[in-house]
């Protein structure tokens, strides 16, 4: 029993680690209609900056905040310049763009602050709940959430918030209502680039950071925003915490699989999530006119 | 390639005229590559990619060439060592070796990097009968003269360290039930068929719990709890550092107090038991072949200086906590040792005989490991020690042990 | 509902076009006497461009004809290239037998996984693929299955020597003889491709593409078709996949990460999604391209590299064969 609720304990915190980072995906995905392959590595190169503010002496939450700030310039600056010159061209075009910036920043970092791991620090209290989970993984947790509810709030309650989406879902009309649609695309990209460092410099602390870090986290970001629906912030976080959970239990609990194939397993049933529910658990199915 | 080429043509110009000179002064032989004042080596490393951590070793190799050649060279001659990217891929791998044997023309493949790159070029090596020469990989195959006589490995293999911590097991602790955590690869797999050889009937029930993970695996706490559950007494931890660190510290948050062994491969102060809490790490027990250079009793030794000299004059942007670069550097000097064996013989047929015939200990070595190799053996390096975390410095804990 | 891909078909295609004889005899005899003119290493990584050309193609059959969105081809790679080294290794078969074997089991695979990818579209079926990419190689070292794959340590194929008439009249390299023969069998591939295309068949497959509600309604099996779509595909990767593993004589789990899906995928935009011949351009790129990129900077070649993919989308955002049919309606103009 003790080992069946420490699993679930640690799936929800893995969990949390997947959760954070699919908000950014999510938010991504309302600005440009698309994933981001290099959203990871984009959160892990913020997390590179506070990392060198922190050394050199800066506080925590001041070097916190600035890294959120530089991080949402980043990212207006990214879709300015890069994406804005090739903005018709086609989809797929976009996809190898985003390709070619994670090899940048990955081989960036890489060179910059080379591949010996880096303690980050954590602004929670050291030690663990009764040995079941740490106190770093339970702040994450509530992190998530107030970044939930702050994602949310934004696009229910704020002008700037629908307007975003309005920019995304259809971008001719927004534009004849008066949106500025270019610029809506360069706020998603900060906002986006502004949660992945917060995602970043969370998960830091639980993996240390390096430089291929996100590499396979990214990849559980993705399939946490699928799995609960691509549209829907809060299905994305259910989905982090329910991908941490699965893996877990299938790993601990299916002899044939263990850890061997913990992740293929992970995959499989996400797949077939989808198969059932092509929209993700918690997204809005979307009505085609013809 | 056009220069490239034409660069080959010149060499093979004077190379002529050297033998030419050569054949008065006597005893000049020549394989491909080498002239009157140049060898020319190759080296394949993962410079991108997931395993680009690795290609530190390469950087810190061409950086010992460096020094040799400011200091005059190897028997006068410079030693051209051309690098190439093969980012950890088997099928890139075959192609740049191919590249550098058939275009650059280099007189041997010295630390290519990585288990399944270098058997992607293992037939290819010995049937074109070039040097593949301490490469930079554990496993056990690169030792067998009799099928493959063109290649050599240098550290010692996983297996064998897998054995060494079989028979510490077998004689320090009574009832052992040993839990493994370990990457699935042929690097983590080595390990435990070594340590199952070395317990031999017993392995099956002393192992109690066996987890594996992926490089892609954000965290390995899942798998530690399993391990911990089983109701292990021993951890048996193979794993990279990054994932070491995380499991030490998830050991300990979880209040589970095994006898910690850890592979050599993690057992580093400043880039593992410093991340994971130097309290976390305290009591655990690794084996050593070459010094830590994170470690403070390291710093406190001649040969520790030499290094830190070495690297801040030709490895600048190296980072002095990563025992990688103690590692090339060792490398490098054994490749080093062997070009000088063979003086004027250069021959490839006369490299693999000189590389067959060493006997030498090195400055960063532990003291007591040496690096012997023979017609037979292909193993350069097969003793290390037992040393034990104090929470601030590496303790020897015994001999220095080899696996028979 | 729109799919993922927009991209442009030349019309010609669509319209029943003819090929050039002219052009394709020029381009076969050159490709023919080629390895005769370049060294050993050349001709072998012609053959490794002609082996991605192959992939790419079967690539761009599901994604630029078809509008199903892959990043999973590697996985198909890597089954072709495992079933031929697991029959020559473990069953003594001849490895040209082994080619399209290797094809044929891609195809029941890519059938059979593009059932359930049916229901999935855009962006959920590049995560289907993508998984599908991470899975093999790790079922690939599964300690189930190591027995028959030989785990991480890989599988060795030899291959036997070139027929000795050649040899006598030729002198024909084992590397000449390879690269013959993949050249040969893309000349194949690329005709079949092509008359697929300009098929009812091909023809069906774009109007799924394009319209996939139109389609149907117009009595077009769209499953079939999209099945279909994805089992031929995967044969052409299949193919290029068992080709390479006797050509680099060794296969391992990390010869097929997802890094491979990746490249094809840049090999498929560069050259041009929806174009036949493009697929040779997208070949060349990515076995030129990260060796340039190392060339100007061995630690930051991935940056380099990154660099160049950015630039050549702002150049030719429609991909090679994009460029060259602007430049050509241009050229015309000046006419």
């Amino acid at each position: 029993m003790e080992l069946f609720l420490q699993q679930i304990l640690t799936g929800l915190a893995n969990g949390a680690i997947y959760a954070c980072l699919a908000l950014a995906v999510v938010m991504i995905y309302q600005a440009i209609d698309h994933f981001n392959f290099a959203q990871g590595e984009m959160a892990m190169f913020s997390t590179y900056i506070c990392w060198s503010m922190i050394a050199v002496g800066i506080p925590y939450w001041v070097a916190f905040l600035l890294t959120i700030v530089i991080s949402f310039a980043g990212g207006v600056a990214i879709e300015r310049i890069i994406f804005k010159p090739i903005h018709n061209a086609p989809v797929l075009s976009h996809i190898v763009v985003f390709i070619g910036l994670l090899a940048i920043f990955n081989s960036l970092a890489g060179a910059i602050w080379d591949h010996t791991i880096k303690v980050f620090p954590s602004p929670f209290p050291d030690g663990s709940f009764n040995g079941l989970i740490g106190l770093h993984e339970i702040g994450m947790f509530f992190v998530t959430l107030i970044l939930l509810g702050a994602i949310f709030c934004f696009f229910r309650f704020t002008r700037i918030g629908m307007a975003m989406q309005a920019a995304a879902a259809n971008p001719d009309s927004a534009e004849l209502v008066g949106i500025r649609v270019g610029w809506m695309l360069a706020l998603g990209w900060g906002l986006a680039a502004a949660i992945g460092a917060v995602a970043g410099m969370m998960i830091a602390p639980i993996v240390f950071l390096d430089p291929n870090m996100m590499l396979g986290i990214l990849l559980y970001g993705f399939a946490a925003a699928i799995v609960g629906g691509i549209t829907s912030p809060g299905g994305a976080v259910a989905g982090g915490f329910l991908v941490g959970i699965i893996e877990n239990l299938a790993g601990t609990y299916i002899p044939a699989i263990g850890s061997e194939l913990k992740l293929t397993v992970a995959l499989v049933l996400i797949v077939t999530v989808l198969l059932f529910k092509p929209n993700g658990l918690f997204g809005k199915s979307i009505v085609t006119r013809v | 390639m056009n220069t490239g080429r034409k660069l080959t043509l010149a060499l093979a110009g004077i190379a002529a005229i050297g033998l030419v000179a050569g054949t008065a002064a006597a005893e000049k032989k020549y394989g491909p590559g080498v002239t009157d004042t140049n060898i020319k080596l190759g080296n394949t490393n993962p410079y991108s990619g997931p395993a680009a951590a690795y290609g530190t070793i390469g950087k810190a190799i061409t950086a010992y060439f460096k020094k040799v050649n400011k200091e005059g060279g190897v028997n006068g001659r410079m030693i051209e060592f051309i690098s190439l990217d093969d980012g950890y891929s088997p099928p890139k791998t075959k192609e740049q070796t191919r590249k550098l044997v058939e275009q650059e023309d280099v007189l041997l493949i010295f630390q290519g990097l990585g288990t399944p790159t270098n058997s992607a070029i293992h037939n290819y090596m010995n049937k074109k009968k070039v040097p593949q020469l301490f490469v930079a990989t554990g496993a056990t195959k690169w030792g067998d003269p009799e099928n493959y006589p063109w290649t050599m490995g240098w550290q010692p293999s996983y297996q064998t360290e897998g054995k060494l911590f079989g028979a510490y097991i077998l004689e320090n602790v009574k009832d052992p039930k040993i839990g493994i955590l370990f990457q699935n690869d042929d690097y983590g797999k080595d390990y435990v068929t070594g340590l199952k050889a070395k317990l031999g009937d017993k392995a099956a029930t002393m192992i109690v719990a066996e987890e594996s993970y992926e490089v892609t695996d954000p965290t390995i706490n899942s798998q530690i709890i399993k391990l911990k559950s089983s109701g292990a007494n021993v951890f048996f931890n193979v794993s990279t550092p990054k994932f070491a660190a995380q499991a030490i510290k998830k050991v300990r948050e979880l209040n589970w107090d095994p006898l910690f062994l850890n592979n050599s491969v993690s057992n580093t102060v400043g880039s593992v038991y410093k991340p994971a809490g130097l309290e976390n790490s305290k009591g655990i027990i690794s084996l050593q072949y070459y010094m830590d250079p994170t470690s403070p009793e390291t710093q406190e030794t001649e040969a520790y200086k030499k290094w830190k000299a070495w690297m801040t004059e030709y490895n600048p942007d190296g980072d002095l906590l990563s025992s990688f670069n103690v590692f090339g550097y060792l490398a490098a000097q054994t490749m080093v040792q062997v070009l000088e064996q063979a003086g004027d013989n250069l021959t490839r047929e006369n490299i693999m005989k000189e590389a067959a015939n060493l006997n030498m200990e090195m400055d960063m070595l532990l003291p007591g490991v040496t690096i012997e190799t023979s017609p037979t053996d292909f193993y350069p390096i097969e003793k290390m020690m037992p040393v034990q975390f104090d929470g601030e410095r590496l303790v020897s804990i015994g001999e220095v042990v080899s696996a028979d | 509902m729109t799919t993922d891909v927009e991209t442009k078909v030349d019309p010609r295609l669509t319209s029943g076009a003819r090929i050039n004889v002219k052009w394709v005899a020029v381009f076969v005899i050159l490709g023919v006497l080629f390895p005769f003119f370049i060294d050993g290493y050349t001709s072998f990584q012609m053959t490794l461009t002609i082996i991605y050309a192959i992939a790419i193609l079967g690539l761009n059959l599901l994604t630029g004809f078809n509008g199903q969105f892959s990043l999973g081809h590697s996985a198909f790679y890597a089954i072709g290239a495992y079933t031929a080294a697991i029959l020559v290794y473990h069953l003594d078969f001849p490895v040209y037998v082994t080619i399209p074997i290797g094809g044929v089991v891609c195809f029941v695979a890519g059938f059979l996984f593009g059932l359930p990818a049916l229901r999935l579209n855009g962006l959920y079926l590049a995560l289907a693929t993508f998984a599908l990419a991470v899975a093999v190689p790790q079922i690939l070292k599964s300690s189930h299955l190591e027995g028959l794959t030989g785990g991480v340590q890989g599988l060795d194929i030899f291959r036997p020597d070139v027929p000795e008439v050649l040899v006598n009249t030729f002198a024909m390299t084992m590397d000449q003889w390879w690269y013959l023969i993949s050249f040969g069998i893309m000349l194949l591939l690329f005709w079949a491709a092509w008359n697929l295309i300009n098929s009812r068949s091909g023809r069906a497959m774009m109007a799924i593409r394009d319209n996939p509600i139109a389609a149907q309604s117009m009595g077009i099996n769209t499953s079939l078709y999209k099945s279909l779509t994805f089992g031929v595909s995967a044969f052409y990767t299949g193919i290029a996949g068992a080709l390479a593993a006797i050509v680099i004589e060794f296969v391992a789990p990390d010869s097929f990460t997802f890094q491979l899906s990746i490249l094809l995928f840049i090999g498929l935009v560069v050259g041009g999604t929806g174009s036949i011949w493009g697929a040779i351009f997208g070949g060349l790129f990515i076995l030129m391209v990260p060796n340039i990129a190392e060339e100007v900077s061995t630690g930051l070649s991935y940056a380099v590299f990154g660099v160049i993919l950015i630039l050549v989308i702002y150049v030719m955002p429609s991909g090679i064969v994009g460029l060259v049919d602007i430049l050509k309606v241009r050229l015309k103009k000046k006419l």
